[in-house]
Formats: structure tokens, C-alpha cells, sequence
């Protein structure tokens, strides 16, 4: 083995390159597969707490709402409260002795982290419903949307956009937190260097490797998604949709009237 | 012309919390009535106007659309809001969509359009307003007097019975508020029916066929323009017109 630094990362990469490989696309496949359900559980969560409730409404769709509510509620706080590598030990191990329910490895990796996104992401797609001007609602209402409707086509798509930078934030979370289902055997990231640092016990070297590839993992989709972003906004500028350039287009007198035809 | 009653409120009160915004209002609009409604800010103008579209819930009293009480009916709320067109102050353009999705997107989900023929009504609509040449451009790209003209073709485009005016020119510059009521006059014209808050008098006083004054939350005069511009009753509708007359 070679005494240099430099010569023992080149000689781990030659060695051990496939283990980190491996261990990088398992660690995004956990990542994007859990932000992905994770959001789509949010924006289910997120919706349901935002339904209005009038005075008017049904006494029992009060009651089932506070009910759904209240179970939400609990979800979002249990899971934001607690840490995932606890949970992760709970659920996964909690389930076989317990419940005699032996889920697969994979099958509880991405349900920790969904699960996980997903209280999270429940309270940021409520604050992006929540941020919308009230004007919006106001004018979809106007034209005869039902809620639903005003959800799909006007609400849901400003707030998609608005939360974008926070989706961004919970898929590099999730990155870097993968690392903690290396405690039920996952082999990630982490648990690749892992080996592979204890095989020649060159942690410093190894974990120097794992670092650059996390980063590169991180930096690079959090440039993708700013991309996605800037796309998702269009273009900064419009055609007008004329070909007579010299066309009377934005009103250049003022209404005044026969006021002073009236007053002299 | 053959005037059909379309809106009767009466009765109608509002109260947010312990506060009374309107006492017992009484007063009906029928098909091609130019109906401007002025009075201080405050003295709840914009919240009858939200009631009309049950933006805002009455505490008490009817509102009778065609005979039929429609402020206790909860479900039909959109149905009778597609039929009810609104304007607001701020003009409430979805900023997710391009001027022509604005228009579009009603008469495609609500009164389930063909995309093709609420694109053809839609551009027939923006070309009235004059926005016609900017069907692609997004809202935070217009100037207050393009939206708010844009939102007008918005309710046009739903071909509503009644359209209901929030002091449309409340939040513009003196120019745009001129293209602007340039367009309302047009409508009046043509014989929609239309309920206008405005602080514009001296439109108020061209345009209208009726006119309503407000204070404090009760319809203290109401009746024809001419009259009311040239020999106001109430001493407060004197009061308040006086201060707009001078100017």
C-alpha cells in the first residue's frame, strides 16, 4: 500500500471503486424514490389540513375532519419529533418482533423516509398553500371554481412553485440521512465506506472519498433542481401576438367625460 | 326594454363579530341596470358587493336571484358565482397562467368548454378589452390597467349574467383608470348588467342608470343619477359629494 495520502485514495479507488459506486446509487435510489413519496404525502397531508371549514357545513364533516385532523396532526408531530435512525430501528425491528411482520430491508428503507419526508413536508406544503394571496382563492371562486378546482388549477401550482427550494432542501437531507439505515443493513454510502475504511483501516482516506462523493451528489442536484425552477417560471419575456407593431394597444387618453361640457 | 328583476336583496345585514357592517339593506337590479354604488370607504360598499357574490356570507336577510334565495344555499355557491361575474380591486389574475389561460381556464372547468371554443371566446373577449396582442404574456408582466382589463375579459368570457365591480380603478394611476372605465362604458353601452362601487363620480354620473349612495352601512339615498349628482336629499350624501364635486 502506498504511504502517501494521494497514492492510498488512488489505490482505495482502484480497489474498492464498485463498492462506493454501488453505495452512492443505492444511497440516491433511497433519496429520490423516499422525497419523491415523501412529497406526494405531504401534498396529501398538507391539503387536507387546508380545507375550509364553514359554519355552514354538515356537523358530520365537522366531526370527520377534526378526527382526520387530529390524526394528521399526531402523524406530523410524531415524526418530526422523533429520530429517523430511532425510528428506523422501531419500525423495522419493532415490526418483525412485534407484529411477526417481516418487511423487506428495501420495503423499510423507503417507507422511513417517506414517511419521514412526508411530516415534514406536510407543514411546508400547508405555509406554500397558506402563502398564496387570498385573491387567488377569491378569483377562482368568482368565476364558479369549486374548491377542488381552485385547489388543482390555481392554488396547488403556485405553491408547488413556491416550495420547490424547500423540496430541493428535503431531497439533500435525505441524501446525506440515508446513512442512518445503514443501522438496519442497507448497504449505502456509508456503510460502503465503512467497509472498505475498516478492510485496510484507512478511515481518514476512505471517508475522505465519501465526503467528495456526497457532495458531488448534493451539489448536483441542488443545481438540477434550480434548473427545474427557472424553467418551471418560463421565459421573462412575451411576443406580443401582433403583427402590426404600430397597433393601439394600451388605452393613451383618459376617460373625462362630458363633465365640462356639462359645467360650462 | 323588457326589464327583468335579476338580483333583490332584503334585509340583508352583516356583522363581523360585534361589528354591524350592514344594517338592513334593501334594493333590487334588474336586466340592463348600470348600478353605481358610492360612499366613504368603510361604510360598506365592498362588503354588500361580497355578498352579492357570497364572497362574504349574509349574518341575516335574503338575497333573491330570479326569486330564489340564494344566500342560504350552500352547495349551489359556484354554480350561482359562474352565472355572477366579479372584478376586484386587485385585480386577483392567476399568476400562474398566461392571460389567455386566464380566460380560458372558467370556460373550460366550469362551464366545460371545448379548449378550441373558449380559446375563439376568450381572444374575442381579450380583443374588446384591447389585450388581445398580449394573450401570451403573464400577469406580473402587465401593467395594473392591462390586468385589470384582462380580468374583465375574464368575467366577460364566462358570459354572466350580472358582473360585480370592486372599485376597479381604486389601485390604478389616473391614465390606466381611464382605459380602464373606457372599457366599463362600453359594457354599459352594450347593455350588461352591472354593479359598480366606484369613488369615479363623474363617471358614476355618466354611465349609471341608478344610483346608490352608502354610509355607515345603511343605503342612506338612492335613485337617478341626475338627481342625485345635481340635488342630493340626504345632507349626508351632500356632505360626501361636495367634497367630490370641488375637485
Amino acid at each position: 500500500m502506498p504511504q502517501d495520502f494521494f497514492g492510498r485514495i488512488v489505490y482505495i479507488l482502484n480497489r474498492n471503486g464498485m463498492s462506493y459506486i454501488n453505495g452512492a446509487i443505492n444511497t440516491m435510489i433511497i433519496a429520490v424514490v423516499g422525497t419523491f413519496i415523501g412529497c406526494l404525502i405531504g401534498f396529501a397531508v398538507g391539503i387536507v389540513q387546508t380545507i375550509p371549514l364553514e359554519k355552514k357545513d354538515k356537523l358530520f364533516k365537522k366531526i370527520i375532519l377534526r378526527i382526520v385532523w387530529f390524526v394528521l396532526g399526531a402523524y406530523v408531530e410524531v415524526f418530526r419529533g422523533t429520530p429517523m435512525m430511532a425510528q428506523a430501528m422501531f419500525i423495522y425491528f419493532g415490526s418483525s418482533v412485534v407484529f411477526h411482520i417481516n418487511m423487506s430491508m428495501w420495503f423499510a428503507a423507503f417507507f422511513i423516509v417517506s414517511i419521514n419526508t412526508g411530516a415534514y413536508m406536510a407543514e411546508t406544503v400547508r405555509g406554500g398553500i397558506l402563502s398564496i394571496d387570498p385573491g387567488q382563492t377569491e378569483g377562482a371562486k368568482a368565476i364558479g371554481m369549486t374548491h377542488v378546482q381552485t385547489m388543482l388549477y390555481v392554488i396547488l401550482p403556485q405553491a408547488l412553485r413556491n416550495i420547490m427550494p424547500q423540496i430541493g432542501n428535503n431531497l439533500i437531507i435525505n441524501i446525506k440521512d440515508t446513512c442512518v439505515l445503514s443501522t438496519i443493513g442497507i448497504v449505502e454510502l456509508f456503510y460502503a465506506t465503512n467497509g472498505v475504511a475498516g478492510a485496510l483501516y484507512t478511515y481518514f482516506e476512505a471517508f475522505t472519498v465519501a465526503m467528495v462523493v456526497y457532495f458531488a451528489l448534493t451539489f448536483a442536484c441542488s443545481r438540477l433542481l434550480r434548473f427545474w425552477e427557472k424553467k418551471m417560471d418560463g421565459s421573462d419575456n412575451y411576443d406580443l401576438a401582433t403583427t402590426d407593431t404600430l397597433a393601439h394597444t394600451s388605452g393613451l387618453y383618459s376617460y373625462t367625460g362630458n363633465r365640462d361640457k356639462e359645467e360650462a | 326594454m323588457n326589464q327583468e328583476q335579476v338580483i333583490k336583496i332584503s334585509h340583508l345585514s352583516k356583522t363581523f363579530g360585534k361589528n354591524v357592517v350592514l344594517k338592513d339593506i334593501d334594493f333590487s337590479v334588474s336586466t340592463g341596470d348600470v348600478t353605481c354604488i358610492i360612499g366613504a370607504s368603510g361604510s360598506g360598499k365592498s362588503t354588500l358587493l361580497r355578498c352579492l357574490n357570497l364572497l362574504e356570507t349574509p349574518t341575516t336577510g335574503e338575497i333573491l336571484y330570479h326569486d330564489r334565495d340564494i344566500a342560504n344555499l350552500h352547495k349551489e355557491a359556484a354554480a350561482y358565482r359562474a352565472k355572477v361575474g366579479m372584478v376586484f380591486q386587485s385585480f386577483n389574475l392567476f399568476n400562474n397562467m398566461t392571460v389567455l389561460g386566464n380566460c380560458m381556464v372558467g370556460q373550460i372547468k366550469v362551464l366545460k368548454k371545448k379548449k378550441e371554443e373558449a380559446r375563439a371566446s376568450a381572444l374575442a373577449f381579450l380583443e374588446k378589452v384591447g389585450m388581445a396582442p398580449y394573450i401570451n404574456a403573464k400577469p406580473r408582466q402587465l401593467s395594473g390597467g392591462q390586468k385589470q382589463r384582462v380580468a374583465i375579459a375574464r368575467a366577460l368570457a364566462m358570459e354572466p349574467e350580472l358582473l360585480l365591480f370592486d372599485e376597479p380603478t381604486s389601485a390604478l394611476d389616473p391614465q390606466m383608470v381611464g382605459e380602464v372605465l373606457d372599457v366599463m362604458k362600453q359594457l354599459a353601452k352594450e347593455g350588461l348588467t352591472m354593479i359598480i362601487v366606484t369613488h369615479e363620480m363623474a363617471f358614476a354620473r355618466d354611465v349609471a342608470s341608478h344610483v346608490v349612495f352608502m354610509a355607515d352601512g345603511i343605503i342612506e339615498e338612492e335613485g337617478d343619477p341626475a338627481q342625485i349628482f345635481s340635488n342630493p336629499q340626504n345632507y349626508k350624501t351632500k356632505e360626501f359629494l361636495s367634497r367630490f364635486m370641488r375637485g
